[in-house]
């Protein structure tokens, strides 16, 4: 479904992502774990088309179609949904009307049928519900003084209404407590399926307690170093990346 | 920045121009048929025959030349009633009573007069108010010369006078008009009143209100002003409030309309713990010109004033925002906040702030901040990576950037006709403007 290879590229013409090769399958969950500086969001930002990164090699396709030459809002079309490590906040946007608009966009650009407010508000609530969040925060401003914790749990909430096939959690579990990290990793988890993979992207193996991945993937110095089951992230978790990535840390 | 006016010249040397020579000929052909005293409008019309228009060497309208007016001559209105019927499509659909000024003559067939508040007008009373400054504004000069009517809205002490609109419509379809309309609002204590003064209409003309405001102790005005005059329009409109102790003067000013257009308040707190919220929105484009001056006078203690001022501008329209804080020595334990944001949606759009800061006490709390930028590409980003088309979340981020300057707005109605009339600029010139990606 998601097949990058040999992915190359840049930021201010500093080679981040240095020959990437990584392949999802339809209904995996990967995880991509690596230290600071490895190129983890570069590859989350270069998947979501950010601006500002420039992809000098290399191939991503997903389902087949060349998402590199797809716009930010085509990508969301197709499936794609990155949760960010840094949500935006969006003062005058209301979170429900943002959500809705968000969800007709892609509906539309796919040929479906749009919610009406009804329809939608119904959907909304029950994921909100699901979350453990309060209704409130659908008429609150996007992310607009919301603590990090409620950031993260909106991110989740968004690609609970927006259903994509592939969803990128780029480090979704920095600056949460247990509590928020599980009613995340169940936001997660109940999207697990036959059609749903994601890609998550973490610096620590705490989160894979809750999200188990099917395969996890060290990331190191712009490529990937080695790839494995769950027990990789174990092994992480016991022995630092310095072992894994068989040069010492202080190299760095 | 823009050569000075050559019509200037150093002070009590111009060379009358044409708009003026109109006016001051206008003056002497009506001067015994005008009401209220003529000893004022002499004074008016020797203060416009010494020192001529503002120009920017005057340090107020430094940033603003009306100069494009100079070389007109505007007349005197020959409004009909069809006309006004006409026009009364401009304003907002709101119910209730309504007081519409044609011209800058009252128009009864077409208002709807509130049920306990007492109306009378100008002409009818021919009483000029104590707060406005002929002598140093000129613009209120011209007003105070010309005017021919104006409503008087007095809501006794204690009554709750409910919502009025007030409403300025002009006409330059059939010859240049100058409207000069003069109004005065009096709120006994305790009172409280939502008033709604709209500004629109079509061709080429000058409103030139000037509305002069008595809130008397522990009484309430929120004045939401729309000015939508045409695009072919000049706006110098100038409102004057004092404010007795723990009265609130709440107003908020939405500029749309007009080619060059200027909205002048002069606020005083004269009270104790007497609050002033002087917030306004600009939205332009093409080659607009909006001018937002303000001047708030903190003349006793406890006294706190607020000030948000939002500006959006698109083409090469042009705004400006003067806002002036004066404390006196008396007036201790102040609260001042003062905040000037614009959204330029173009590179060619310009926005010329000037915050003044004049301290005479020493226990004060006064902050001001100014923030001009264009979108922001970390939001787009945002709103794009979640399926909304790039067109749609600019569009998303300039409603944001407004919606958030009607927050000030406390009355429902009211900002519902602001919303509304954003609404419709959008629909009109907004989505059609040349929005910049980032």
């Amino acid at each position: 479904m998601l097949e990058i290879r040999g992915l190359t590229a840049t930021i201010d013409d500093k080679e981040i992502l240095k020959g990437i090769d990584l392949t999802i399958p339809e209904g995996e969950i990967h995880a991509v774990m690596g230290p600071n500086g490895a190129g983890k969001s570069t590859l989350s930002y270069v998947l979501s088309g950010r601006e500002g990164y420039e992809v000098t090699g290399g191939t991503a396709t997903f389902f087949g179609q060349d998402i590199l030459a797809m716009e930010p809002e085509e990508r969301a079309a197709a499936g794609l949904f990155l949760a960010f490590q840094y949500p935006v906040e969006l003062p005058g946007v209301g979170n429900a009307n943002f959500l809705r608009t968000a969800l007709n966009s892609i509906r539309r650009a796919r040929g479906e049928p749009e919610l009406d407010a009804v329809q939608f508000l119904k959907l909304a609530r029950a994921s909100v519900k699901a979350l453990a969040m309060s209704e409130d925060m659908l008429k609150r401003n996007v992310n607009v003084g919301f603590s990090g914790g409620e950031k993260k749990r909106n991110e989740v909430l968004q690609m609970a209404v927006l259903k994509p096939k592939l969803a990128i959690l780029d480090e979704t579990d920095s600056g949460l407590d247990i509590d928020a990290l599980r009613i995340v990793a169940d936001g997660v988890n109940a999207q697990r399926g036959p059609h749903f993979s994601a890609l998550v992207i973490t610096h620590y193996q705490r989160l894979l307690d809750y999200i188990v991945p099917d395969r996890v993937h060290i990331l190191a110095a712009g490529r990937i170093v080695r790839s494995g089951g769950p027990e990789l992230a174990k092994e992480l978790e016991a022995h630092g990346y310095a072992g894994l990535v068989g040069e010492p840390a202080e190299a760095a | 920045m823009r050569a000075p006016s050559q019509t200037g010249g150093p002070r009590g040397g111009h060379t009358p121009d044409e708009a003026l020579t109109a006016f001051l000929s206008r003056y002497d052909g009506l001067r015994a048929q005008l009401p209220g005293s003529a000893t004022t409008r002499d004074a008016a019309a020797a203060v416009l025959r010494e020192h001529g228009w503002p120009t920017p060497r005057d340090e107020a309208w430094h940033y603003t030349n009306i100069r494009p007016l100079a070389g007109l001559e505007f007349h005197e209105s020959l409004a009909d009633t069809d006309m006004g019927a006409r026009l009364i499509g401009l304003l907002p659909a709101v119910v209730g009573p309504r007081l519409i000024f044609v011209d800058g003559r009252f128009c009864a067939e077409l208002s709807v007069l509130p049920r306990d508040i007492e109306i009378g007008s100008f002409a009818g009373e021919g009483v000029f108010g104590t707060l406005a400054r002929p002598a140093r504004d000129r613009l209120v000069a011209l007003n105070t010369m010309l005017a021919e009517d104006g409503a008087v809205i007095d809501v006794p002490a204690g009554f709750d006078g409910g919502f009025l609109m007030l409403a300025q419509l002009t006409s330059g379809r059939q010859q240049r008009v100058g409207s000069h309309p003069r109004h005065r609002v009096r709120l006994g204590a305790g009172a409280r009143l939502v008033l709604l003064e709209v500004s629109a209409g079509e061709g080429e003309y000058l409103n030139n209100p000037v509305i002069e405001i008595e809130v008397a102790e522990r009484a309430h005005l929120t004045h939401g002003r729309l000015q939508q005059d045409s695009p072919q329009a000049f706006h110098l409109g100038t409102v004057y409030a004092d404010v007795a102790a723990e009265g609130v003067y709440d107003g908020f000013s939405l500029a749309l309309g007009a080619r060059l257009g200027r909205t002048e308040i002069h606020a005083r707190l004269g009270g104790p713990e007497a609050a002033v919220h002087l917030n306004a929105a600009q939205i332009m484009g093409g080659t607009q010109l909006s001018d937002f001056t303000t001047a708030i006078a903190h003349d006793a203690p406890n006294c706190a004033s607020r000030q948000t001022v939002k500006s959006v501008l698109t083409g090469k329209a042009r705004a400006v925002f003067q806002g002036r804080i004066e404390v006196a020595r008396i007036a201790q334990k102040t609260d001042g906040y003062q905040m000037n944001q614009a959204l330029l949606l173009s590179p060619d759009a310009e926005i010329n702030s000037k915050p003044e800061l004049e301290i005479y006490a020493d226990d004060v709390k006064c902050s001001h901040g100014a923030t001009v930028g264009a979108l922001d590409p970390e939001q787009l980003f945002y709103l794009r990576s979640r399926g909304i088309p790039a067109d749609a979340a600019r569009m998303m981020l300039v409603r944001a950037f407004l919606t958030d300057a009607f927050e000030a707005v406390s009355h429902e109605g009211l900002r519902a006709v602001f919303e509304h009339a954003v609404e419709g600029w959008w629909n009109t010139t907004g989505q059609n403007a040349e929005v910049s990606p980032s």
